[in-house]
């Protein structure tokens, strides 16, 4: 049914698109703290790209190279980078302190710790929420069936 | 503030539609479709409030929502939903609309008016987010820096949701897994 992909248009368009969508997934992390965006949004954009990837090439390019247990691993990764961040703060002073040099200067490396969890959460929301769509899709209830035949 | 406002009902009034017509519908894509409606002009009222974290976060999760939705519950083998409408649900739903009308009429009633919130708890986070922080978005310095074990609760709920999904749905293949290597002694 839909192990194969979608057509050759979809796939050449993705081949194209997939990569502009990172780069603005990025963007919308590390700017988090000077422009409107954030962790959460770019992850859940990042996450698109994926799910656009799997969507145009099929299961058996999201069983090759975007799996679950990929998924998984980042998504304990993105929390455990967060914890840390946190955890090293209460070590500087309080939990969440923030212990890097945090002055106000519009510049891409000025608010301390805040661009570090945008990334962590950023990583985590991806993980996740690619995670929820290959839960969803990959392992469907009707497929048991289909692959017997 | 108020000069949003002859744009805002007409938005206000499409997402009712959109709702109403996203419960109606008896076809499963016309309901995700009509919720996408109502997604999309929310994301507009934000937009026109002054608020373009939210705008983007609305956006985004709509289309990926809209997207997890088509995926999983429209291409199920009966996606049209035709069940005879329950009078006593009718005349339920009705009285608690009206109960809900009338209360907020006596509530609203105490609030300040549009546009003009009382920020007793807020107007020090305003006001100290970029000295304090160094952030120059206000939303990020009170989501990651004032708030921010807040946000880490939020990351914990996020994650123990994916991995009861993951717990639920591994099931049907981890069964097949099982079912195939298993099936010469078993």
């Amino acid at each position: 049914m839909s192990h194969s992909g979608m057509s050759l248009i979809v796939r050449e368009v993705t081949k194209l698109v997939t990569g502009f969508i990172a780069l603005y997934a990025a963007y919308i992390v590390l700017y988090g703290h000077l422009t409107p965006g954030g962790g959460f949004v770019g992850g859940v954009i990042l996450a698109c790209c994926f799910i656009l990837t799997v969507l145009a090439f099929g299961k058996d390019f999201a069983d090759r190279m975007i799996t679950d247990a990929g998924a998984k691993i980042w998504d304990v990764f993105g929390a455990m980078l967060f914890l840390v961040v946190a955890l090293v703060g209460y070590r500087a002073g309080a939990f969440f302190a923030n212990f890097l040099p945090h002055e106000g200067n519009f510049r891409l490396f000025s608010a301390g710790m805040i661009p570090v969890c945008n990334v962590a959460i950023g990583i985590k929301v991806a993980a996740c929420i690619l995670g929820a769509f290959l839960a969803l899709s990959v392992f469907r209830p009707g497929q048991v069936d289909e692959e017997k035949e | 503030m108020t000069d949003v406002l002859p744009v805002l009902y007409p938005l206000l009034g499409f997402m009712v539609i959109a709702s109403v017509i996203a419960i109606e519908a008896k076809d499963l894509l016309s309901t995700v479709i009509s919720v996408s409606a109502a997604g999309a002009g929310l994301a507009i009222v934000f937009l026109l409030l002054g608020a373009p974290d939210l705008a983007i976060t609305e956006v985004v999760v709509e289309v990926v929502s809209m997207v997890f939705l088509i995926r999983v519950a429209v291409r199920r083998d009966d996606t049209t939903y035709d069940q005879a409408r329950d009078m006593f649900n009718v005349a339920a739903g009705l009285v608690f609309l009206g109960l809900i009308v009338v209360a907020s009429v006596y509530a609203f009633r105490w609030m300040k008016p549009f546009g003009a919130p009382e920020m007793t708890m807020s107007r020090p986070y305003l006001e100290r987010a970029f000295t304090d922080t160094g952030a120059a978005n206000a939303v990020t310095a009170v989501l990651l820096d004032f708030r921010a074990y807040d946000t880490l609760g939020e990351a914990t709920v996020i994650f123990a949701a994916i991995v009861g999904a993951y717990a639920v749905l591994r099931h049907v293949g981890r069964k097949r897994d099982v079912a195939l290597r298993n099936e010469p002694h078993s």
